[in-house]
């Protein structure tokens, strides 16, 4: 267990003794009057000089929030408040959601950071009060008059710290927006937040050093060429050793009709990697006419969390990478916050993609119209049009092992729209699903905690804090229903969940959707399955046992 | 309390003002004429700078909050309202914000049990509550149209009449004169008895709805109790509907104090939280449409951005590549 994690009983306790408004305890304090400290747990390590001089970002330095002094620049307030003013010109959203929130606390209780520190600056209007009341008090002639009726503040070192410590403990997951009247999207702001603080050196390595890695060998990991290569192979591998069917990817294949984008984590991370062997079988089942590229070999984007700038640089290999190697349209693995930017920035960005052709299915001629302009389209809607058309020889008794719920993923969910494809494709591939409770799934989903570029080891404490509504939500479905495997379609879901259920839930492991569909696919040629994926027995199918007859 | 406090105190100073205004130095013209023009002004005006203000900010990217299925393959039902992809869908789901509070609607209350356990139950009071308080005002605000026309269009007729059908009083009470101080004072309680609710309040929270309440007191009083010279204000009225000069005739002090406190009330609104009546019209999150892989949106001031290009990554793993068997560009 990580040493910054406190023992299970411990937290617990903490949850339930502490008190604090969501118990209904009155604070005896304004919130700009109450006290925050950074200690080991609770924050993420900055990034290191070398990463920001790789990346020709500002103040590179050697420095740790615990630090009295930060080792600012000079004149740091005018960098901010300038920064400011110039995103509120280029921004009609984060003018509109400083000005118009009344307050209402719709929001006050639907924050899982809240949920889980119940520290009042984490609900989500005090996370953009935070921001408002900086914003106020740059109205020079009303500044005395605002301070105290409007909560306006002027900004210092104190400020800076806060803005820093709360807006790392937002995850852009927008469930608050789905609740606000004025449709006022917490995600906006600290979008422009962690902008800004990019701008004085008070950052985030965890964000930092997979930008600078996506950048130079286009994966978060930083893995190269030969080795992404030679990770993917030995997949090749397993499936050979689990199914008997030798799949045959190819790597930047001019002339191939699809280029095929993922998250790196579904090449390298345990469980990720057994998402990819899915799509691997289903490729080859459906015999598509697919490459991977070694250059665009990241799905996700770090950059969204660090600067507009910095999202549509790493953003533009996708379309620079299909352009180059010819393919008719893109096809993209499970991720959420790689969805969020391939729907809603990617073809603004780096578009129009008119080198590519309007996506069509080779297998069922299914056009998708959908997806007509910026020509990528997600796999769990290819899976499902195949499996809609019957394309697909699937045999849902070999999921017979695990009992699965859904977690939508706060991306794919709020920021795509996504919510009956997968759970189409899951019902197909497996017998037993069952959905968590209503407010806490589809459009109210609950983040995984360790969203937007926090799921650093070091802050693990916070992130089985922000876990928990998650993992409290599958601990009640797991009662009901003995429910053990949690199926998402996020790479980022798959590295973070794995740890909030080992703390939280054990016995509840993480699965992606196309891990699923790969044990269910009846390959041709295939031996006789006995194993999943994971080379785990198959219930019903083991070796010294006839088949059930069905 | 400082934060209830001192709002209560500025209404109580700005129900002041025009009372011994009026009282003590007859300063009639200045508050039943001078002031309301000025008002009327200042919020049209500062409400449309607001809009234009907002408006010309471009919205650079398509950032939709789905709450609902998009519009995918064809015999997936997509939920047009919460994931629109048509003008109308948006225009509904937009409309159904501004008058029925659709996503208030959805609230819900957590609440950490022992366990620890989080439950959600439905809480529907705010939505009521805020929703009677609206529409409360607005059939208000409406209903005053009688003081400023000389003749009466049906509909405001049929307001009035709706109004008042309960007719237990003389004259016949209104119904959104109790509704809405019924909703004002859950508004006010709300924000000082939920814990979390009263810690994001703030003076300027307070402020609005105890001038409204003033208001509405102000009002009540007048037509139940304190009667003043109706003819009087009437005549004031429709004089200021035609942009008339006329000094006012002789009415009660208490009527200034209503007006005075409308005028402060419109004064007020361009330059705090309740230009969001303006706001909830084009907050972007609910007016765009989910259909940005199908139409692109256009970034009026997207710049190009240096990116690492495949021929500079060709180039540092060249020999690393061609040994993998990875096809290169150049040998």
């Amino acid at each position: 267990m990580s040493q910054y994690l406190p023992k299970k009983e411990d937290l617990t306790r903490e949850i339930e003794e502490r008190p604090g408004p969501l118990k209904g305890d009155f604070a005896q304090k304004e919130w700009w009057e109450m006290p925050f400290e950074f200690r080991e747990g609770n924050f993420c390590f900055p990034a290191k000089p070398e990463v920001i001089e790789q990346l020709g970002f500002p103040n590179p330095r050697k420095w740790m929030p615990t630090d009295e002094d930060w080792k600012l620049p000079d004149g740091w307030e005018k960098i901010l408040l300038d920064g400011m003013k110039e995103r509120l010109k280029k921004y009609r959203s984060i003018k509109l959601y400083l000005d118009t929130c009344v307050r209402c606390g719709a929001c006050v209780d639907k924050c899982h950071f809240f949920l889980g520190t119940g520290d009042p600056k984490n609900m989500p209007v005090l996370r953009a009060e935070l921001v408002r009341s900086i914003y106020r008090n740059d109205l020079p002639m009303f500044k005395r008059v605002l301070r105290g009726f409007a909560g306006a503040r002027p900004l210092t070192v104190g400020v800076l710290k806060e803005l820093y410590m709360y807006f790392y403990q937002c995850t852009e997951c927008r469930r608050c927006s789905v609740f606000c009247p004025m449709g006022i999207d917490t995600a906006e702001i600290t979008i422009m937040m962690r902008e800004l603080l990019q701008l004085v050196g008070v950052n985030n390595n965890w964000i930092l050093a997979p930008v600078a890695n996506c950048n130079r060998t286009g994966n978060h990991l930083g893995i190269e060429p030969h080795t992404f290569v030679q990770n993917i192979e030995s997949l090749v591998d397993d499936i050979e050793d689990v199914t008997g069917v030798t799949v045959e990817p190819t790597f930047n294949r001019k002339g191939a009709e699809i280029l095929f984008i993922t998250p790196s984590g579904d090449v390298f991370g345990d469980p990720g990697v057994y998402t990819m062997m899915g799509y691997m079988l289903l490729f080859h089942h459906i015999g598509l006419d697919y490459t991977i590229s070694t250059y665009a070999s990241e799905g996700g984007n770090f950059g969204f969390f660090t600067s507009n700038d910095m999202m549509k640089k790493l953003n533009a290999k996708m379309y620079h990478e299909a352009q180059r190697l010819g393919v008719k349209w893109i096809l993209g693995g499970e991720c959420g916050h790689m969805w969020r930017v391939v729907h809603q920035y990617m073809n603004t960005m780096n578009g129009p993609a008119d080198f590519l052709d309007e996506p069509v299915s080779p297998v069922t001629g299914t056009k998708f119209s959908n997806a007509k302009a910026t020509r990528m389209v997600h796999i769990a809607e290819f899976t499902a049009d195949l499996i809609h058309h019957n394309k697909l020889k699937l045999d849902p008794k070999r999921n017979d092992h695990l009992r699965t719920t859904f977690h939508d993923s706060c991306n794919v969910a709020r920021g795509m729209g996504m919510f009956e494809e997968p759970r189409y494709i899951l019902d197909k591939v497996c017998n037993s699903f069952h959905e968590m409770d209503e407010n806490t799934i589809r459009e109210q989903t609950f983040c995984c905690g360790s969203g937007s570029g926090i799921n650093a080891e070091e802050y693990m404490e916070m992130r089985m804090k922000g876990g928990f509504p998650r993992a409290n939500a599958v601990r009640k479905v797991r009662e009901k229903h003995k429910v053990d495997s949690l199926v998402t379609i996020c790479a980022i879901d798959r590295a973070t969940l794995t740890p909030l259920m080992r703390y939280w839930n054990p016995g509840v492991s993480v699965y992606g959707l196309h891990e699923l569909v790969g044990n269910a696919l009846v390959m041709e040629g295939e031996s006789k399955r006995t194993e999943d994926l994971r080379e785990e027995p198959l219930k019903g199918f083991e070796d010294d046992e006839e088949d059930d007859e069905a | 309390m400082k934060k209830v406090v001192m709002p209560l105190v500025i209404v109580a100073v700005l129900a002041l003002i025009p009372y011994i205004g009026v009282e003590y130095a007859g300063l009639d013209y200045l508050f039943g004429v001078i002031m309301p023009y000025t008002a009327a002004l200042v919020l049209l005006a500062g409400m449309l700078w607001r809009m234009i203000d907002w408006l010309r900010r471009p919205v650079p990217f398509n950032i939709t909050s789905t709450c609902g299925q998009e519009q995918s393959l064809d015999w997936i039902r997509q939920d047009r309202i919460e994931s629109p992809s048509k003008p109308w869908h948006a225009a509904v789901r937009v409309l159904s914000e501004v008058l029925l509070f659709r996503s208030l609607f959805r609230n819900n209350k957590a609440e950490l049990r022992k366990g620890p356990d989080l439950v959600y139950g439905s809480h529907k009071w705010l939505w009521l509550a805020g929703l009677v308080f609206h529409w409360s005002l607005l059939l208000i605000v409406v209903r005053h149209a009688r003081f400023f026309l000389a003749t009466l269009p049906a509909p405001v007729a049929w307001i009035e009449h709706a109004d008042s059908f309960l007719d237990v009083t003389v004259p016949a009470l209104y119904m959104t004169d109790a509704i809405v101080l019924a909703a004002v004072s859950y508004l006010v309680i709300r924000r000082l008895l939920d814990a979390k609710v009263r810690i994001i309040s703030l003076q300027t929270d307070f402020f609005p709805l105890f001038l409204i309440t003033a208001i509405v007191l102000a009002g009540i009083s007048m037509r139940y109790l304190t009667k003043v010279d109706i003819m009087s204000v009437k005549a004031l009225g429709t004089g200021l509907a035609e942009f008339s000069l006329d000094a006012p005739g002789e009415i009660g002090a208490l009527f200034y104090v209503h007006l005075f406190l409308v005028c402060s009330l419109m004064i007020y609104f361009p330059f705090s939280k309740l230009v969001h009546m303006g706001g909830i019209f084009i907050s972007p999150t609910r007016t765009m449409l989910n259909n940005s892989r199908a139409k692109r949106h256009v970034n009026p001031w997207n710049a190009p951005v240096k990116f690492r290009t495949y021929a500079e990554y060709e180039d540092e793993y060249r020999e690393k590549m061609k040994k993998a068997g990875i096809p290169v560009e150049k040998e």
